[in-house]
């Protein structure tokens, strides 16, 4: 096995760094977490289901938070479908599969946060088959603009903190919970400034080598994970490239599962510099950084309340998903909208309709399809996109 | 059953004429000037809203009166015209279809809203649903965020206390819309014609502890509940209710049944196939099937373990009834509930039927099923089809896995009934 080590220090290239990372993703059985665990001996690795987990508390808690994002096409579906039918989204059925198969044998625990239907009774289906293991079903409160939602929320982290300092025997002060916002909020700036750059010259910062760097934090420490980013902004600003003739999109659908990677290098091939997106939108949840001081607990409660992105599967209270959405096209100069939404997730497909409504008011193009953790073939994908940007690059005022 | 008993048929045909008048209420509510108000069955707490004036709308119960009425494959058709993925709920396209078709169904024209709230936050669809609407019809939203209930935890007073809130935020709302102020007693009035209504309906659904069961507690179950679900609070509703037991008691008095001759006693987990409903139930009756115990009966409200609205603690009982409904429970518990039903009506096997449409209710079906089969030895049929969508049923399939199943339930039966000598190796 090999141990966890800190490659993002030794990289001499940006294509070196993204390569690793590429790697470190593709990985599902995650070995850099079995390599973690062994030098780490008695520590406790927990899994959250996307969107959103408060992973702060985890890491105040000395516990790995490792995001699970299912089977990345790498996982073939055998001994979950005696549990979960088949027209259940894939991200679910691979993740319970990476669990029945012993894949990730080295999980201590699960956090299943309430993002829709399918996920509230995995986190069921899981705790039945784990019966041993920690499930934790996390209330995210719907009702924003409540101030009774603050209140309740913040019981429901005062819970999971209790249940995670009993799991791992020590007490969680809350310094250690502000430590942990201060190493959150500085990967989200960190990662805010990554995102920055490729929208500003999406050529120098391709899509599929950002997306990589991002998901690298599913697995690693946070802190590391900083360092990691820290090097990536060096060496990505480098590796100059030639600027091509492109359209700037954004992309809606992959907040939870995600898609295969060749479908991101197909769009990008296609024309489309994705400069908006919600790929793995958990890791960038928040708008503004979580309070460093006072009650933390409260402090992440009202971040969650007031200052998240918006998502299918988060409230939106008072603020509205398709002016937010309308808003982003102006300020982002987008030419045109993907909706990429993975196969039977609802969330995705209700709000795509409401969503389109809206951008075809205003007159900005829309493409439209659903992906599969497993699909190998993109050639129709590649044909929709071409002939989405060539119809913006000709045909369209903007 | 033949004319010489006095209340055969009561129980169907008095909810059909009280349901009749409703939707007849709700045509005329425009012109009445009544305020209307959408809400759900899951976490239904229209004690509340009627109290205020509100005449109440279910958008899942026009979807299964089409369905039922075999035109929801026309209006779920219409609304993947409009953009809906063939793989979103059945309901919610079917009312989709219906809002962009002039809102008239096979009941009538229905009135737009004054108020949609959505009661219940533990299916992600309804909020979806509820946002649609709102912007359709440029109507108030209020989203009633009602936490799950968990297992190894004793009823949560933090949760209560959560939905408690919202409750007083929402009558204020009512207030605002319909100028009337919150009035206590009045709602408490209401609550206690609740809990009568419950009393009699755990009634009836206990009758089916009978041999034979005197009440088919899925397909029978599916017109009983419809009052205590459309109509709770009201002096009808408990009217109806006490009419309906008079049926029950007069068929426990004869020994009649559902079935002409009880052969299976089934506990059934999931909503039935709305569009092929008479189909389905006959798929069953030719087999001498009972269902003696359903969950399907519980997505309104589970009293039969005890809970009961309070006059005496209003919003409070609101909050824990709404926290109580059957896809509000985590499947420690609904597993429990299945178990409980097994044993106490005596089921001989368990059905489930899966739904496309309604993740909430069938995630975890097959875990469920692989318990049942291997850890408690219950026979267990799965079947799958779709609520609304009558696309998704495949008679000739389910037929055949039905008969398959019960042939080998007798199978088993018989060989367990034959004397020790007549075995084959004895």
């Amino acid at each position: 096995m090999e141990p966890l080590n800190f490659f993002w220090e030794e990289a001499k290239s940006w294509d070196e760094l993204v390569e690793k990372c590429r790697t470190l993703w593709l990985d599902p059985a995650g070995s850099t977490v079995r390599a973690w665990k062994q030098q780490h001996p008695g520590e406790k690795a927990i899994g959250c289901f996307p969107v959103y987990t408060p992973q702060e508390l985890l890491v105040a808690a000395g516990c790995l938070p490792v995001s699970l994002f299912g089977g990345r096409g790498q996982v073939e579906i055998d001994h979950a479908d005696s549990h979960i039918q088949s027209f259940v989204c894939s991200i679910a059925r691979s993740t319970l599969e990476l669990g029945l198969a012993g894949h990730i044998d080295w999980l201590d625990g699960f956090v299943v946060p309430s993002i829709c239907d399918v996920a509230r009774n995995l986190s069921g289906i899981w705790q039945h088959n784990f019966p041993k293991g920690f499930v934790l079903y996390l209330h995210l409160p719907q009702n924003v603009d409540s101030a009774a939602a603050g209140t309740y929320y913040r019981g429901e982290l005062e819970r999971l903190r209790d249940s995670l300092a009993t799991l791992t025997g020590r007490p969680v002060s809350d310094e250690a919970v502000r430590r942990a916002i201060r190493v959150y909020n500085r990967n989200r700036a960190l990662l805010a400034e990554l995102f920055e750059r490729r929208a500003a010259r999406p050529a120098q910062w391709p899509v599929v080598h950002v997306y990589a760097l991002a998901a690298a934090g599913n697995l690693l420490p946070r802190q590391e994970h900083n360092r990691l980013l820290e090097r990536a902004l060096v060496l990505g600003d480098a590796n100059l490239c030639p600027q091509r003739d492109v359209v700037r999109v954004a992309l809606r659908g992959a907040f939870c599962e995600q898609p295969p990677l060749e479908l991101l290098e197909v769009l990008e091939e296609a024309g489309c510099a994705v400069v908006d997106d919600d790929l793995q939108i958990g890791a960038r949840f928040f708008l503004a950084p979580v309070a460093e001081a006072g009650d933390p607990l409260m402090a992440l409660a009202d971040a969650y309340r007031h200052r998240t992105v918006l998502t299918p599967v988060n409230n939106p209270g008072r603020r509205s998903r398709s002016d937010d959405l309308l808003r982003r096209c102006q300020e982002k100069a987008l030419q045109g909208i993907i909706f990429a939404s993975p196969k039977f997730c609802e969330p995705a497909l209700y709000d795509s309709v409401l969503l389109k409504r809206a951008l075809e008011g205003a007159g900005l193009p829309v493409l439209e399809f659903e992906y599969e953790e497993k699909m190998t073939v993109f050639e129709t994908v590649r044909m929709q996109a071409e002939t989405f940007v060539e119809s913006i690059l000709f045909f369209s005022e903007r | 059953m033949t004319s010489s008993y006095q209340h055969q048929g009561t129980g169907r045909d008095y909810q059909k004429n009280l349901l009749g008048a409703w939707y007849r209420r709700l045509e005329n509510a425009p012109r009445d000037g009544t305020p209307v108000a959408y809400l759900f069955i899951s976490g239904n707490i229209g004690e509340l809203l009627r109290s205020f004036g509100f005449e109440l709308l279910f958008p899942e119960v026009n979807a299964l009166q089409c369905g039922i009425k075999k035109v929801s494959g026309g209006m779920i058709l219409k609304a993947e015209d409009l953009g809906y993925s063939s793989d979103v709920c059945g309901y919610v396209k079917n009312d989709i279809g219906l809002a962009a078709t002039g809102n008239r169904g096979p009941f009538g024209a229905l009135p737009k809203p004054d108020l949609l709230v959505c009661t219940y936050s533990g299916c992600n669809t309804y909020i979806k649903w509820f946002e649609a609407l709102a912007e359709l019809y440029g109507a108030r939203l209020f989203l009633l965020d009602v936490p799950y209930r968990r297992t190894g935890e004793t009823q949560r007073q933090e949760d209560l206390d959560y939905v408690v809130a919202q409750l007083e935020q929402l009558a204020a709302v009512c207030a605002e819309i319909t100028s009337r102020p919150y009035d206590p007693d009045r709602l408490s009035q209401s609550l206690a014609h609740s809990r009568a209504a419950e009393d009699l309906w755990v009634r009836i659904l206990e009758s089916a502890r009978h041999r034979p069961s005197p009440f088919d507690a899925f397909f029978e179950a599916v017109f009983f509940m419809a009052p205590i679900y459309v109509l709770r609070g009201t002096r009808e509703c408990v009217d109806y209710y006490e009419a309906a037991w008079k049926e029950i008691e007069e068929r426990l008095r004869y020994r009649i049944g559902p079935v002409s001759e009880e052969r299976f006693r089934v506990v059934i987990e999931g909503p039935p196939p709305w569009p092929h409903f008479r189909n389905f139930w006959e798929l069953f009756k030719r087999w001498g099937v009972c269902c003696v115990a359903s969950t399907y009966s519980k997505v309104g409200g589970i009293w039969d373990f005890g809970l009961r609205h309070d006059p005496a603690r209003p919003l409070e009982s609101l909050a824990e009834y709404a926290v109580n409904c059957y896809t509000n429970w985590d499947w420690t518990l609904r597993r429990q509930m299945l178990d409980r039903y097994a044993a106490t009506y005596q089921a001989d096997a368990l059905v489930i039927h899966s739904v496309k449409s309604c993740r909430a209710f069938s995630v975890g079906q097959a875990d469920v099923r692989e318990y049942f089969t291997k850890t408690r030895g219950l026979p267990t049929l799965f079947v799958e089809s779709d609520l609304a969508d009558p696309r998704y049923f495949a008679e000739a399939q389910i037929r055949n896995r039905l008969d398959a199943f019960f042939e080998a339930l007798e199978h088993r039966r018989l060989a367990a009934h034959r004397p020790e000598a007549a075995r084959p190796g004895a």
